[in-house]
Parts: structure tokens; C-alpha cells; sequence
């Protein structure tokens, strides 16, 4: 009788412990509503998911990249920054279209990322992973630096001329701009392409299948090498058209722009449980809409923002490191 | 019981430090060395001390560290604030953040010990396994987070009285300095302000280690990675807290008291600490933890905690170095802490060879005086070229040869020691030796 | 502290090990469920199933490597369960792994050095500043482990890389390693695994001499017949987590679900 007494009252402690937290979030958010008026709110929010797409188009690459070769492949902020380079030139200096400027990008990407993976990755293959990663960095760096060159991009910032007219619609006191709908419909149409080729397609199972389990899907006849380059390719493609929609957005490209982006989107991944595509798109609009807020509502939030990203980062290690839709992997002793 | 048939391993190593140190020493006493060189060398060894303290994390302890930069910077700059405001005010009363960062340290140990004492760890494992019995899983989980926040509030109350206390004690000691002689007190407080320096970035290491070190290696070099990256956002927005930092600005007027001497002295007694580490059962352990983390635990080993250790002593070398960095220029800005930045122990310690030490310490003089070097031999207007071939470089070695210059071979006294020659009594003579002695 | 470890309350030396209703899932999939077994002190026990069957998960939990989700394990008359894999050792269970897990990099007497570390006998301080008693203990340490490894033949090879043995000596270094760190009790999993007719037999020899000169008791995974029906003394078999059957040698050969899971269903045409 005493202990049942007990188990209920420690039941309903726990519940109310979970009933105040609740409170003290839902009304944090009605401040933060309240602070600058719900319009503002629902501004920052369209921002942040708007420049969270921009995020899940890279974190996908990112986290289909270490699902199949378990790498933390660092230069793929540099391919992203790349796409938005080469999107650059090919509008400015050759006065290209919108969509084949995005193409070409993510065509150059690809072919850049496969180059890469040939030369640096795939002979570290059976190295330790340290090797690789070490690599990567090197990778990154040389990217960072050689397109910093004078002669190749060169070290300053370039602002970007958008290849088509800005228009803004007033939606009930919420701004929302071409920009944006573009990068969502882009974005979408990119994610709903991936959905397919991932799931749908032959190639897609291969991927998969390489990503499982390396050594049975050689032996059912799967060729792994093409298998990973290809999804090497995949992932720098819609890093590359995440680039441009990036530079569409936010006009200054310079070669080490892809460097926080970059580390942002892989804790986009790491939040959504790495390996796992939805996991990385719901991380990358999180992602997204705290960058974005936290911009918007803290005094000094754009000199803070690369420290919540990672303080997000710390936190998802602390309490769940497979991430929100991960599963642990256990190590087999 | 040592054999006199040759000279002891010791002294070749020594007399080639001795040489190194006079050599540059006088060299730059007859003025046969520009400052500019003089300062590359000096920088050389203090990336050095840095680097070595991520090759005990690292190279010897498994752990893939990206955040040392971190450490870094928090030596440098703490060990600035120290002697800044002292040797600005030496006929004042400045003592304030010497004592302050003294105190504080001890306040965190404190809290520590009460939260062991407490038997922190020992009451939420009982708690929760009691709880599981009654409740699901999330409700226990929220009750032991709240018995968890009041035992730690406890904890922190005693820190933060200790703390208390002991500053308005030390603050009356050092009063003792400012009576002192320049020049004794000058290098006095340089020291404390180096160890200091070092002692904080030890314990942010130990604190951050605790947790941080159950990651698997991918994934702790990330959360190492954003440590780095939040102090480097930390130093930019420096100014809000401590306006003497100055923040993105830079904090300038940093008395500039690191001499070769100093460094050497700096980097000799590294290099001594780190090698009867190494060659002990504790540097067997640590070494044992890279080789294999779950052998080492089923051999007794308590992993995390030597884990810990161990990246708060690579932490507390970083430190130093941080602390010499910041007197040899006299100022500091936070550009030189970003993670590019930090990258480059890393690369230094691959190149040498992850696990030896005489490799790194070469890598460390090869990578300085690459860098100037390039400078110097690159065509004008070719220098940016210079930040283009050192990942060429690493690229080549990652490909080529993964084990670096030197892999974990040590030169000179650096090597580990042969154990002693003796007669090893085989089976059947300990047998009947342990029988003797059993009738005796 | 090992002392305050090993001193511990009466307990039953016929159940020095003591393992009731042990269970464990990952996830969805139960790995081991009402795993039961009691080991007398001294004994000399197998276990054996088919691949899969969940062998190296119980040896996995009774030291900690993997946490029940029901069930206790008694060593001692102590319960292991929750403690960390570093103080089981240190309360005196050693074990060898399936796929050996040496220090591949370190000599063969820096493994077996390794073992003392837990009581090593002087601290940090002593070690960096070589005084106090660091020369004699370190000294004595390096003594005690080549003397053990001379028990093993393996003094010769002291300053070998252990990654370069040949494979027979780097199970019996595996086996010393263990053996270093003083247990009662000892976990093989597959000793014998990959090893042809002669290194069995030595290995069996090995394993009756080690049982009788450092008083142990002995808890064997394996899955060459030769070995467990030749020293085993009891046999538990296990099959998809569960044990099917228990007993001696003769009985195990005999028993019809033992029979069934190594072989599958006996079709009547005769085996």
C-alpha cells in the first residue's frame, strides 16, 4: 500500500515538473511572439525555412556521404561555395539563364566532387578514418586557398547580381520575396527528385544497399565504387544549386563562404540523426529557423549565431547522439 | 645494478638541447639574427610545446582533438590579462584578476570534489535504477535531473564561497609582489601568469573532456571542433564582459617578456614531463586507450578518466604555449584562434607522426620555417601560393605516407628504455625456487 | 581499493558465479532472454550454440560491456550489473575476446605490463619526476611480467611488436594478459578459434594447468567439440538467446535439441 502511494506520488511529481516546463515553453514563445509582434515572428520564421532548405539541400550530401562510406566529407562547404562561384560567372561574365546557371553548377560540382573522391578519398578507403578525415581537411583547405588565388577567384568578397528582378509581396505585414519562392520551389523540386533516384530507382538501392552493408552488396554484383562516386555526385549537386540559391539570397560569395554553412548543415545532419534523409531535411529547417531567430531576437545574435549552431551540436551529443530519427549503433564487441 | 659500459642514454640528447639553445641564444645576443628570425624560431618551439600537448591527446591517448586552438587562446589570453594589468599598475592595486582567476580555479576544483564527495554519480545511478521500478522511463529521468540540480547547486554554493574566500587571501599575498624588485618580480609573475594560464585551459579541457570524451572519434573532433568555434566567438564578443579583452578589436599593450630563454626552458621541461609519462605504467595506459579502448577496460583500466587526464594535460601544454604566444608579440587577436587556425597542430603533429614526440618537435621547426621560408622563396605577389602547397603537402603525406616523418619511432633519450637485462627464470627453476621457499 | 572490492561477504563457493534470468534486448530484437547459470568455484564450464546464439552477449554483460535489461549477475556473491567494466576486472572476472583485441602496436611485455597498472605502486608525480618509488616499482612490475611471461614461453618474445606474432602466441598472449590481471574468474571466447589439432591440444593443456596453478575458475566459449568435450566439465548450449539444454559431455552429444540446433531437424533418413 506504501509503495503504490509512493509510486503515484512520484508519478504525479514527474508530471508536474513536465506540466511547468511546458508552461515555461509555450510561454516563452508567446513572448517572443509579443516581443516584436507576431508579424516579425512569422518574417523571421519564413526566413529561417526558407534559408533552411538552402541547409537540407547540403546536409543531404553530407549525410548521404557518411551513411555510405562513413566519412565526414569537410570540403563539401567548398563544393557548395563552388556552385555558387561558377553560377556567378556564368550569368555575369556570359549572361546565362537562371536555370541553366543552377544546372551548370551542379554538373561542375558533381564532376568536382567525383575528381575528389577519386584522387583523395578512395585510396584512404581502407585507411583509418582519421586518414580520410585528415583529408578531407586538406581537401577543404586547398579549395579554400587555390580559388583564393588572384588569378582564379581571387580573395574578396563579390557581390552577386541576381539574374532577375527582385519582386516583394506584402502578405498581411509578412514580407515575402521571389527569392524566397524560388528557393522553395527549387529546393523542393531537388528533394523530390533525391526522394525518387534514393527510393525509387535501381541506382537508389544500390546506394542503399552499399550504404547497409559494403562487403554483401559487392557480392550481389553491385559495382561500390561507381555506387559511392555516384553518390558523391548526388550530393555535390545539390550542394552546388545549394550554393547558387544561397548567393541568390544572400549576394556576397567569397571563397571561404561555404565554410559556416558548411558546418551548420552537417549539424543539421548530426541533429537529424546522421545517415537518415528526413533526419537531415527536419534538422536543416531546425537549423534554419535558430539561425534565423536567433539573428532576429538577440542583440548581438549575428556575432552568435556560429556559437548556438554549435552549442546546438554539443547538446544533441550530450542527450542523444544518434540524433532526433537515429539509432544508435552499437558497437559489436 | 646499472652497467657503466656506455655513456647514459641521456646525455647526447642534452648536450644537442644545450647547443641548440646557446646557438640561438648567442646568435641573437652578437646580433647575427634579425628579430624577424628571431621571433620565427621562438614561435617554432611554442608551437611546439602546443603541438606536443595534441600529440599526448592525439598521437598517444587516440583522442582526434580538433578544438586544441581553443586551449590556446585561453592560455594566451588569460596569462595576458594577468600580466597586463599587474605590470600596468605596479605601484597600484590591480591584483584583482591574478587572485580571480586563481580563486576561481580553485572554486571549480572544489566543486568538483563536493560533487564526488556527494557521491554524485553513485546517488543518480542508485536513484535511477530505483526509480525504473516504479516509473516509466521519462518521468524517472526528469525526477533524477531535479535531484541532480539541487545536489550540484549544492556543490556550486561550496565552490562559489571557496572561491570567495580564497581571493580576498590571495589578493593580500600578492600584495607581497608589488614590494618585490622589478626584475625578480617581472619574471615571478610571468611565470605564475604562464602557469595560470596553462592551469585554466587544463581544467576548461577536464570540464569539457568529461562528457565530450564518450563520443565516438568522428564525431568528438566535431564537438571539439564547435568548443573552438564558440571561444573563438567567445574572444569576439570579449568586450562585453571584460573590456580590457577588447574583443574583435584585438587586446594590445601585452608586456612583451617572452624571451628564447624562457621559451627553451618552456619547451625542455614539456619535453622532459611528457617522456617519463610516456615511458611509465601511466603513459602505457594512455597508449593502451588507442590502441584498444575496450581491451584497456577489461584490463582494470577506469578509460574516462585517463581520458580526461590526459586531454587536460594536453590542454595545460597548449596553455603555456598560449601564454609565451601572447608575450612575444604583445598583442592578441581572436583571428589568430579561428579553426583554420587550429588546424594547424593537427597537421603538424600527422606530419611528425602521431605518437612521437621528436617527430613532432621536427615537424614543428620543418612547418615555422616552411611558412617563413615560403615567404622569403616565393616570388612577390606568389605568397598567398604558400597557403595553396601546405595542404598540397598534407595531402601527399595522407596519401603517400600516412605515418608520417618519423611514425612513432623517438630519437636520442626520447626513446623508451630497454628494460633491464636479467635472467628471466624459466617455469620449472620459479617452481621449484617458490618450493625452496615454501620448506624454508 | 581492490581490496575493499574483493572483501566481500559470505558467498556460496558453489556459486561463485551466479547468473539468473539475465536478458538483454537491442531495440527490437531480444538477444539473450532467462539466461541462467551457476558456476562452483574452481569449475571449468562451456558454453556453447550455434553462431548468433548469444554467447559473447552474456560474457559481454557479466563485465559490463553491455547492460542488461533484466536479470542479475552475482560474482562473489556481489552484483555486477551497472558497474563499469574497469572495476568488474578489478573485482577479479578477466576475459579474452572472440576476435583477439591485443594492444597490436605494443610489445608483448608491455600488454602483460598493462595488467598491473591498477595497482601500479607509485603516482603520477613519482613517474614524471622518476623519484620516490617509481625505479623500484617500475623495476618489480617489469619482473613480475616477464617472470609471467616465462610461464607462458613467451620471455623470449618480450620486446616483440604484438601485431607481429605468429597467431598461436598471440592468443596465449592474450590468455597471460588476462591471467596478469590476478582474476578468480575467466572468460575464453573461442580460445581455440583458428587454430589447427596441435595448438589445440596445448591449448587444452594449457587451459587444465593455468585452472589448477592460479586457482581459477573458468567460463569457456567455444565452438571446436574437441576442446569442450574433452575439459568441460558442465555444458550449458544455448540457441536464439534461450539455453536449450544443460549437462555433461555425454549428455549434451546425446540431447536431441542440442542435435536439432547445430544440425536442423532430423528428416528420418538417418544422420
Amino acid at each position: 500500500m506504501n509503495n503504490s502511494f509512493a509510486k503515484r506520488l512520484l508519478r504525479v511529481l514527474a508530471w508536474v515538473i513536465y506540466a511547468a516546463l511546458g508552461v515555461g515553453i509555450i510561454w516563452g514563445v508567446i513572448s517572443l511572439v509579443r516581443l516584436n509582434g507576431p508579424v516579425f515572428f512569422v518574417q523571421a520564421i519564413v526566413d529561417g525555412i526558407r534559408l533552411g532548405f538552402v541547409y537540407a539541400l547540403v546536409a543531404l550530401g553530407y549525410t548521404m556521404v557518411y551513411g555510405i562510406v562513413r566519412l565526414i566529407n569537410f570540403a563539401h562547404g567548398d563544393v557548395f561555395m563552388v556552385g555558387a562561384f561558377t553560377s556567378f560567372y556564368a550569368i555575369t561574365h556570359y549572361q546565362w539563364g537562371f536555370v541553366p546557371a543552377i544546372l551548370l553548377s551542379m554538373a561542375v560540382c558533381s564532376f568536382l566532387n567525383i575528381i575528389i573522391e577519386r584522387v583523395a578519398y578512395k585510396p584512404l578507403r581502407e585507411a583509418p578514418r582519421i586518414a580520410a578525415l585528415i583529408t578531407a581537411v586538406g581537401v577543404s583547405f586547398f579549395l579554400e586557398y587555390f580559388t583564393a588565388l588572384k588569378w582564379v577567384f581571387g580573395p574578396d568578397f563579390i557581390t552577386y547580381n541576381r539574374p532577375f528582378e527582385v519582386v516583394v509581396w506584402d502578405i498581411g505585414g509578412v514580407l515575402i520575396s521571389n527569392i524566397t519562392v524560388i528557393i522553395a520551389v527549387v529546393a523542393t523540386l531537388l528533394l523530390l527528385g533525391l526522394q525518387y533516384v534514393v527510393f525509387r530507382t535501381k541506382i537508389g538501392k544500390a546506394m542503399r544497399a552499399t550504404a547497409l552493408d559494403k562487403p554483401t552488396a559487392r557480392l550481389m554484383g553491385i559495382n561500390v565504387d561507381s555506387t559511392i562516386s555516384l553518390t558523391f555526385a548526388l550530393g555535390a549537386a545539390l550542394a552546388g544549386a545549394a550554393g547558387v540559391l544561397y548567393a541568390i539570397a544572400y549576394p556576397q560569395i567569397w571563397t571561404f563562404m561555404g565554410i559556416m554553412p558548411g558546418l551548420k548543415a552537417f549539424v543539421a545532419a548530426v541533429l537529424g540523426g546522421i545517415g537518415n534523409l528526413f533526419g537531415a531535411f527536419v534538422g536543416a529547417l531546425l537549423m534554419g529557423s535558430i539561425d534565423v531567430l536567433v539573428v532576429s531576437f538577440v542583440p548581438t545574435g549575428s556575432r552568435l549565431r556560429d556559437l548556438i549552431a554549435f552549442l546546438v551540436l554539443i547538446a544533441v551529443f550530450l542527450i542523444k547522439p544518434a540524433g532526433i530519427f537515429g539509432k544508435a549503433e552499437i558497437e559489436k564487441v | 645494478m646499472r652497467t657503466k659500459a656506455h655513456l647514459s642514454p641521456w646525455a647526447p640528447t642534452l648536450f644537442l638541447a644545450l647547443g641548440v639553445y646557446l646557438l640561438v641564444f648567442l646568435a641573437e645576443r652578437f646580433g647575427l639574427m634579425t628579430p624577424y628570425w628571431y621571433q620565427v624560431i621562438q614561435l617554432a618551439a611554442i608551437t611546439a610545446i602546443s603541438s606536443l600537448g595534441l600529440n599526448l591527446i592525439y598521437g598517444f591517448n587516440g583522442q582526434f582533438s580538433l578544438g586544441h586552438i581553443g586551449f590556446y587562446a585561453i592560455g594566451a589570453y588569460s596569462s595576458a590579462l594577468i600580466t597586463k594589468d599587474l605590470a600596468a599598475n605596479w605601484s597600484g592595486t590591480r591584483i584583482g584578476p591574478l587572485a580571480w582567476m586563481i580563486a576561481g580555479q580553485v572554486g571549480v576544483l572544489v566543486v568538483l570534489f563536493v560533487a564526488r564527495a556527494l557521491r554524485l554519480g553513485t546517488v543518480r545511478a542508485r536513484l535511477a535504477g530505483g526509480l525504473a521500478n516504479y516509473l516509466k522511463p521519462y518521468e524517472a529521468g526528469v525526477l533524477v535531473l531535479l535531484v541532480t540540480l539541487a545536489l550540484v547547486s549544492i556543490a556550486l554554493a561550496a565552490g562559489v564561497f571557496a572561491a570567495w574566500g580564497l581571493q580576498k587571501v590571495l589578493a593580500a599575498i600578492f600584495q607581497v609582489f608589488l614590494s618585490l624588485p622589478q626584475g625578480i618580480a617581472r619574471s615571478v609573475v610571468f611565470l605564475i601568469a604562464l602557469l595560470t594560464g596553462g592551469a585554466l585551459a587544463a581544467l576548461v579541457a577536464y570540464l569539457i573532456g568529461l562528457p565530450l570524451l564518450r563520443l565516438s572519434s568522428d564525431y568528438f573532433g566535431i564537438a571539439t571542433l564547435g568548443f573552438s568555434v564558440m571561444i573563438y566567438t567567445a574572444l569576439q564578443n570579449s568586450d562585453q564582459v571584460i573590456p580590457t579583452m577588447k574583443g574583435a578589436r584585438g587586446m594590445v599593450g601585452i608586456p612583451t617578456w617572452t624571451t628564447w630563454t624562457w621559451v627553451f626552458g618552456a619547451l625542455f621541461i614539456v619535453v622532459f614531463i611528457m617522456r617519463q609519462l610516456v615511458h611509465s605504467s601511466y603513459g602505457r595506459a594512455i597508449i593502451s586507450v588507442r590502441e584498444d579502448e575496450i581491451a584497456a577496460k577489461t584490463m582494470g583500466i577506469d578509460v574516462a578518466q585517463l581520458k580526461a587526464t590526459a586531454f587536460a594535460m594536453g590542454g595545460f601544454f597548449a596553455g603555456i604555449a598560449g601564454g609565451l604566444y601572447a608575450h612575444l608579440f604583445g598583442f592578441l587577436h581572436p583571428s589568430t584562434f579561428n579553426f583554420i587556425k587550429g588546424f594547424d597542430p593537427l597537421i603538424i603533429v600527422v606530419f611528425g607522426g602521431l605518437g612521437s614526440m621528436t617527430g613532432t618537435i621536427l615537424a614543428s621547426a620543418i612547418f615555422a620555417l616552411l611558412i617563413e621560408g615560403l615567404r622569403v622563396l616565393l616570388p612577390r605577389g606568389f605568397e598567398d601560393w604558400r597557403f595553396v602547397i601546405y595542404p598540397i603537402i598534407l595531402l601527399l603525406i595522407m596519401l603517400l605516407r600516412q605515418q608520417g616523418l618519423l611514425g612513432t619511432t623517438e630519437w636520442g633519450w626520447l626513446r623508451a628504455p630497454l628494460p633491464p637485462e636479467r635472467d628471466i627464470p624459466t617455469p620449472d627453476r620459479a617452481a621449484q625456487a617458490r618450493v625452496e621457499e615454501q620448506e624454508a | 581499493m581492490s581490496a575493499n572490492l574483493r572483501a566481500v561477504a559470505e558467498y556460496d563457493s558453489n556459486r561463485i558465479l551466479d547468473i539468473r534470468r539475465l536478458s538483454i534486448a537491442f531495440g527490437g530484437l531480444r538477444a539473450v532472454s532467462d539466461f541462467d547459470l551457476t558456476v562452483p568455484e574452481g569449475g571449468l564450464y562451456g558454453l556453447i550454440g550455434p553462431n548468433g546464439a548469444g554467447k559473447t552477449t552474456v560474457f559481454n554483460m557479466i563485465t559490463g560491456l553491455y547492460q542488461p535489461t533484466e536479470g542479475d549477475i552475482l560474482f562473489m556473491g556481489r552484483s555486477l550489473v551497472g558497474l563499469p567494466p574497469h572495476t568488474i576486472t578489478q573485482m577479479g572476472v578477466a576475459r579474452t575476446f572472440q576476435n583477439i583485441r591485443l594492444f597490436p602496436n605494443l610489445t608483448v611485455l608491455d600488454n602483460v605490463r598493462i595488467a598491473y597498472h591498477t595497482h601500479v605502486g607509485y603516482s603520477l608525480a613519482e613517474a614524471i619526476s622518476r623519484l620516490g618509488r617509481f625505479r623500484h616499482q617500475e623495476r618489480l612490475l617489469t619482473e613480475r611480467a616477464q617472470d609471467f611471461l616465462a610461464v607462458f614461453g613467451l620471455q623470449d618474445r618480450q620486446l616483440e611488436i604484438a601485431k607481429n606474432l605468429p597467431y598461436g602466441e598471440q592468443r596465449r598472449l592474450e590468455i597471460a594478459r588476462a591471467l596478469a590481471t590476478e582474476p578468480r574468474l575467466l572468460l575464453l571466447d573461442e580460445p581455440a578459434a583458428g587454430m589447427n589439432p596441435a595448438e589445440v591440444e596445448s591449448l587444452m593443456e594449457l587451459i587444465h594447468f593455468i585452472r589448477d596453478r592460479f586457482k581459477l575458475t573458468i567460463l569457456l566459449i567455444e565452438h571446436q567439440m574437441r576442446v569442450v568435450m574433452g575439459i568441460c566439465e558442465w555444458i550449458t548450449v544455448m540457441d536464439f538467446g534461450q539455453v536449450i539444454a544443460r549437462g555433461t559431455a555425454r549428455d549434451i552429444q546425446n540431447d536431441e535439441r542440442v542435435i536439432e540446433a547445430y544440425l536442423g531437424k532430423r528428416t528420418g533418413r538417418g544422420i
